[in-house]
């Protein structure tokens, strides 16, 4: 399981805008194993986001570059699934047709129709969706659509799953709940999963290291966290873990002592 | 669908069967009462100032002299329908004559030449409108689309689009009309000229609301949708039918509507100026033409292009239901 699954080796980039060119990141250095569940936690606008979607392919890097089993990354493709933060489902399609819209597309001719459909019915199932699948976006609630979003992502059977804060728009109770589904089915499947997160609750419950990254502009990774706590994890028996909350006081250090954002 | 559940339908149903009475009729009087009130207080309105109208061809035509006409001009239909098929009875009976008498004789068979009637020159102007504005819209919406994806394509096209919008067709129809008999030579035309001339006219002004409205509806798709096409690698066609038109419908279809009001419009106008066969040949007819029932004609003309106007557009907001994902959203 060492062998190394995702690399990002010196990435940094920049966006041009009229006052001239603006960095955004700079000497991204980081090596995922399969299986393996990485957080990006920061302050707002440190560029995690733009981690992300240039590991997705939505942005190209200007410097450095990433690659997955030892294939350059440069456009975005389905084996690198992007759940987004907002769920980005299709209004106009069912739970079921925006699944099933990234099941034709990844697997045209491999599966038959009939496998198809037990694949997008497997895959709502797993999210608990399944009794609602055949309703729209706008039938459903947010947490629900939160779900499809990540039944289509892992429908698409991605190398690496990519979570944009998928849990950051959600009250905490459906998010406990979305967070739990989400650690049974990463362990069942042993995806590679990127998440970024502003919830270190959520970093330190989920992940098995956690990626702190400095304010921006011009951010990069600031430390890295190996969380070494037993699988399955238990939310209500690590309340009271020291470990747990020893980790957790070391990401909040982080973020509150060494990375203060100045609010402007 | 249960037409039982029809909004138009629905009060009656519940009346009959009882269910909350007075509500009923409340709905009924909303949707039946004040819309006929409305009419009869125009009515009242339209006849009381016509009595006081007077012109060279006499009084102008209130309500009672223009339903009148309207009669009039359905019994001359029927007279011409009746004529009409007499014409071809004749010329049946004299070709099996001449068949009988000699089998190997020449007949021949002609169509009927009679002045057209009121109800063709509906269909005339009708089927003008619907070719003229379905050819635009095929022109129109691939255009707007290719337009809202690109935004240098939306640079390129833009500046053109905004002088020519505000163009009247009208102004156009001295060239179509020069263009069209310039370039449309042929022995044995499929369509007339007239109906070419009015029908470009249409097209043109058909073009402008749809391209616009139908770049800005390819326009309204998200970042997020497109990332979300991105990460599926879909490709162009893909792209264009499962996200691009389901977003755009809405917009479009305010630009179709909109094309298709000015359509009907700008025709009436065509047909006028260009005596090309239709209802607004019939009005200017009625209008050379100088009699005492004249003015009356005018006015069912009126009316009757009012009324195929709100019937067009109505058709339109149904096809719009039928296509658009969002049943819910309010279509006015």
């Amino acid at each position: 399981m060492s062998e190394v699954h995702l690399e990002l080796t010196n990435v940094g980039i920049e966006f041009p805008t009229p006052r001239g060119p603006f960095r955004a990141l700079r000497d991204i250095n980081l090596k995922i194993d399969q299986g393996e569940f990485v957080s990006l936690i920061g302050h707002s606008g440190c560029g995690k986001s733009t981690v992300l979607n240039i590991v997705a392919g939505l942005y190209e890097a200007t410097e450095g570059g990433v690659l997955l089993d030892g294939r350059e990354v440069n456009s975005p493709g389905p084996e690198r699934a992007v759940v987004f933060q907002n769920h980005s489902l299709l209004p106009w399609l069912s739970a079921y047709e925006n699944v099933e819209l990234a099941v034709d597309q990844v697997f045209k001719k491999s599966k038959t129709a009939a496998e198809k459909k037990e694949w997008i019915e497997y895959n709502l199932k797993l999210v608990h969706m399944d009794h609602a699948m055949h309703k729209r976006p706008d039938e459903i609630s947010g947490g629900m659509k939160q779900r499809v979003g990540i039944a289509r992502a892992l429908a698409m059977q991605p190398e690496v799953m990519l979570m944009d804060e998928p849990f950051g728009a959600l009250d905490a109770l459906t998010r406990a709940h979305l967070q739990d589904s989400l650690m049974e089915i990463q362990k069942a499947l042993n995806n590679t999963v990127i998440m970024i997160t502003h919830d270190v609750d959520e970093a330190v419950l989920l992940s098995d290291r956690i990626v702190m990254m400095t304010n921006g502009p011009n951010a990069t990774i600031g430390e890295i966290l190996k969380i070494d706590l037993p699988h399955p994890r238990d939310r209500l028996a690590l309340a009271d873990d020291p470990t747990y909350n020893h980790y957790r006081s070391e990401v909040m250090r982080f973020l509150y002592e060494k990375q203060r954002k100045v609010e402007h | 669908m249960n037409p039982l559940k029809w909004p138009t339908i629905e009060p009656f149903y519940k009346l009959v069967i009882g269910e909350n009475r007075k509500g009923q009729l409340n709905a009924i009087v909303k949707m039946v009462g004040l819309p006929l009130t409305g009419i009869f207080v125009f009515l009242l309105i339209w006849q009381g100032a016509a009595s006081h109208i007077h012109t060279s061809l006499g009084q102008f035509p209130g309500p009672q002299q223009t339903y009148e006409q309207f009669v009039s001009l359905v019994d001359e239909a029927k007279a011409s329908s009746l004529k009409e098929q007499a014409f071809y009875e004749r010329q049946y009976v004299r070709n099996e004559k001449k068949l009988a008498a000699n089998s190997e004789a020449e007949v021949k068979v002609r169509d009927y030449t009679g002045p057209p009637t009121f109800f063709d020159q509906i269909g005339r102007s009708l089927v003008t409108v619907i070719s003229g504005f379905l050819l635009a819209s095929l022109i129109a919406v691939p255009i707007g689309i290719v337009i809202g994806l690109s935004s240098n394509a939306y640079a390129a096209f833009n500046p053109i689009i905004q002088i020519f919008k505000p163009v009247s067709p009208l102004a156009w129809l001295p060239l179509v009309t020069m263009v069209v008999s310039a370039v449309y030579v042929t022995d044995d035309p499929m369509f007339d000229k007239a109906f070419l001339n009015s029908m470009f006219t249409v097209l043109l002004c058909c073009l402008w609301p749809t391209i616009i409205n139908t770049a800005a509806g390819v326009a309204t798709v998200t970042q997020d949708l497109k990332n979300v096409s991105q990460v599926l690698s879909l490709n162009w066609w893909t792209h264009i039918r499962k996200i691009v038109l389901p977003c755009s419908i809405p917009m479009m279809f305010t630009g179709l509507r909109i094309s298709f009001g000015i359509a009907w419009m700008v025709l009436i106008a065509a047909e006028m100026l260009a005596q090309n066969p239709g209802l607004g040949k019939f009005v200017w007819d009625e209008f050379q033409n100088g009699s005492s029932d004249s003015l009356g004609r005018i006015m069912v003309a009126v009316v009757v292009i009012g009324i195929v106007g709100f019937i067009l557009d109505r058709g339109m907001l149904m096809i719009q239901q039928a296509v658009s994902w969002d049943k819910s959203a309010t279509l006015r």
